[in-house]
């Protein structure tokens, strides 16, 4: 144990002089980005060239799907990002585990956890952190701003009186599950931001929603994720499968799929993602 | 009573051969255990060898040298120490113990309950230890929080080992029948306490968030890559004890592979020996459960494939399904860091993949279950 407290001291001192970590910081580090929209804000502030290698969930833009991919967020091993050489780890507050953290912090690499909210503030204080971390905080800064006045913009688009539409948010998990987004996942956070009331908020998180519940529920709207389409097979496929039988949305067929990193990741383009969910939730009446 | 067990095994074969039989034996045990030692040898090379940062043989020498106070063949990079000795090292020691405990514990249970399906997830070890950890992962956020930092990273384990420690003494217990332990309720009793276990964490699961899913599935499909020293010491503790009473019912094992009746005859008492294998694999199986989680095909396939080639004797059988276990724990662990690199592959994925077409290869190309 004491070897080993040794060779870490040994590290630390080898591999990161206290003070050359700002410089870096600045010009030419190598960054591991981590989480998906962490990697979507370091692109739009323009630090794309700077990424060497992204987690599983970084999709977008699709530039990241030409770097290495180091795995899940939550199962992420030390050596093989070691062995990428990076300066710097920048991750979203889930990653882990906590051991690989350990050694690659040890190893001398900097490594910054962006808290993640699914609030329009949260949105807002990921992408400054993130800017910061990645020694861009004017881009960031000018981020925040825009997606700021975005987010705005949308928000007063949506009505702010009558009836809520009822809409629920389903996850695909492989083998045909379907999760329901409950109360404190993002998908509960976007539907009430876009004027909709979530059919799943009796439950929180994402978790299979009982046949009946839904019948009672009864959504005017189903609202998933591309890849949900795809991996089921299509609009029609979900809509007449028989856990939506009876529902409104699956007899007036309004099922509507969105990219999951723009609905979900709370992040640049949350108001874009606020805007279409708004207009898919309140169409304009038929006079 | 060596040469009466082996007489017993094969009872009309001429008396002049048997001694040429036994050397003949003798000599095919020798290699088989050789050959098994080789390539537990070249596991852990590879094991501390093999790795996404290029370390050079004479480096990685040189780094383990120098920790033994000794001179260093080649200047090497404190980055590459840092590697070699916080998460190769203990990676490849948890390997061939964890290997080691899975394949002794197959190799014990099978003999025990002379049944070839029998693997230490049949006795509710595994499915009480993925309780316990699956609980530790959807409720222990809490506990882990009011922990000191030090101690919360060890709950999981910790949950994962009392887990399956009361999945076995239940088991055990259920199992007593008229002062004795009835084998074939011990092994239905297993199957209720992994179907209740499997209810419990069906039940975990529908209450957690879709990260926990996540951290539950990694779980359930194992992996080497927790290995630290601080878990790890405790843990080799438990499971070289385990491994050594498992290795010391040898003689017992085959003495009750002609039955009990016989068993007690020959001297040895078949009760203490079912308690004694059964409190050795709930240890050693347990301790590597917690650390690595659910690695399958192991424990049941590396007994059959000693067996197929060796025969069906525990003194040989068991020392070499402890070599063979941790030689094909370290292959397969090479693989789940090789094969998605930057990115790691739960090693039960591997286990599974290369362990179930090796052992349809072995069985469909020569004798149909050795010793069965």
């Amino acid at each position: 144990m004491r070897l080993l407290s040794s060779a870490v001291l040994i590290a630390l001192l080898a591999v990161s002089p206290p003070g050359a970590r700002d410089v870096r910081a600045e010009e030419g580090a190598r960054i591991v980005s981590v989480g998906g929209d962490v990697t979507e804000i370091l692109y739009a502030i323009g630090a794309g060239d700077r990424l060497i290698a992204v987690d599983t969930s970084s999709r977008y833009p699709a530039e990241t799907r030409a770097l290495p991919d180091v795995g899940y967020m939550r199962a992420l091993s030390a050596e093989p990002i070691l062995a990428l050489a990076p300066d710097h780890i920048i991750a979203i507050e889930d990653a882990g585990p906590v051991g690989a953290i350990d050694i690659l912090r040890q190893a001398g690499v900097r490594f910054t956890m962006i808290p993640d909210t699914p609030t329009v503030e949260g949105a807002i204080a990921k992408i400054e952190q993130t800017a910061a971390a990645a020694g861009l905080p004017d881009a960031g800064a000018a981020l925040a701003t825009e997606t700021r006045r975005r987010v705005d913009a949308a928000i007063a688009k949506t009505p702010k009186s009558g009836r809520k539409p009822r809409a629920i948010f389903f996850l695909s998990v492989g083998r045909g599950g379907l999760l329901a987004g409950g109360r404190g996942t993002s998908a509960d956070a976007i539907i009430n931001l876009a004027g909709g009331e979530n059919v799943a908020a009796a439950f929180t998180g994402y978790k299979p929603i009982e046949p009946e519940a839904m019948t009672a529920g009864d959504p005017e709207i189903i609202i998933v994720t591309d890849r949900t389409v795809k991996a089921l097979g299509g609009v029609d496929v979900i809509l007449t499968s028989p856990q939506f039988a009876g529902t409104t949305a699956a007899r007036t067929g309004r099922l509507v799929a969105f990219d999951g990193q723009m609905l979900l990741g709370f992040g640049p383009r949350l108001g874009e993602a606020i805007e279409a969910l708004t207009a898919a939730l309140h169409p304009p009446r038929p006079e | 009573m060596t040469a009466f067990l082996d007489i017993a095994t094969a009872p009309n074969a001429p008396t002049v051969s048997i001694q040429a039989r036994m050397r003949q034996e003798r000599r095919r045990a020798a290699a088989t255990i050789a050959i098994a030692a080789a390539l537990l040898v070249g596991g852990v090379l590879m094991g501390l060898g093999v790795g996404a940062l290029p370390i050079s043989p004479a480096e990685a020498a040189s780094i383990l040298l120098a920790k033994l106070g000794l001179p260093a063949l080649t200047p090497f990079e404190a980055r590459d120490d840092l590697v070699m000795t916080a998460i190769r090292a203990p990676r490849t020691i948890l390997g061939v113990l964890a290997g080691g405990a899975l394949a002794a514990c197959g190799a014990a249970l099978q003999g025990l309950f002379r049944n070839p399906l029998a693997d230490p997830t049949l006795i509710g070890v595994s499915s009480g230890a993925a309780l316990g950890a699956v609980t530790v992962i959807v409720l222990g956020g809490g506990v882990a929080a009011a922990l000191p930092p030090v101690l919360a990273p060890s709950l999981l384990p910790l949950g994962a080992f009392c887990g399956g420690l009361i999945a076995i003494i239940a088991v055990y217990l259920i199992a007593q029948r008229d002062g004795g332990t009835d084998i074939a309720t011990l092994l239905l009793a297993g199957v209720a306490i992994t179907a209740i276990s499997s209810a419990g964490i069906g039940l975990f699961i529908f209450i957690s968030d879709d990260q926990q899913i996540r951290d539950i599935n990694f779980w359930l499909l194992g992996s080497l890559s927790g290995a630290n020293w601080r878990a790890l010491l405790p843990a080799a503790a438990l499971i070289i004890v385990g491994v050594c009473g498992i290795l010391r019912q040898r003689r017992a094992l085959d003495a009750l592979s002609l039955g009990e009746a016989d068993a007690h005859h020959l001297g040895f008492d078949p009760e203490r020996v079912k308690r004694g294998l059964i409190c050795c694999c709930a240890l050693a199986t347990g301790a590597a459960v917690a650390l690595t989680g659910v690695i399958g095909f192991v424990g049941l396939i590396t007994p059959h494939v000693v067996r197929l080639i060796a025969g069906p004797n525990h003194r040989m059988l068991l020392p070499t399904s402890i070599l063979l276990g941790g030689a094909l724990m370290l292959a397969a662990d090479v693989g789940a860091r090789v094969v998605v690199a930057p990115a790691e592959l739960p090693i039960g994925i591997v286990t599974a993949a290369i362990g179930g077409p090796f052992f349809l290869w072995l069985l469909m190309r020569g004798r149909a279950f050795g010793g069965w």
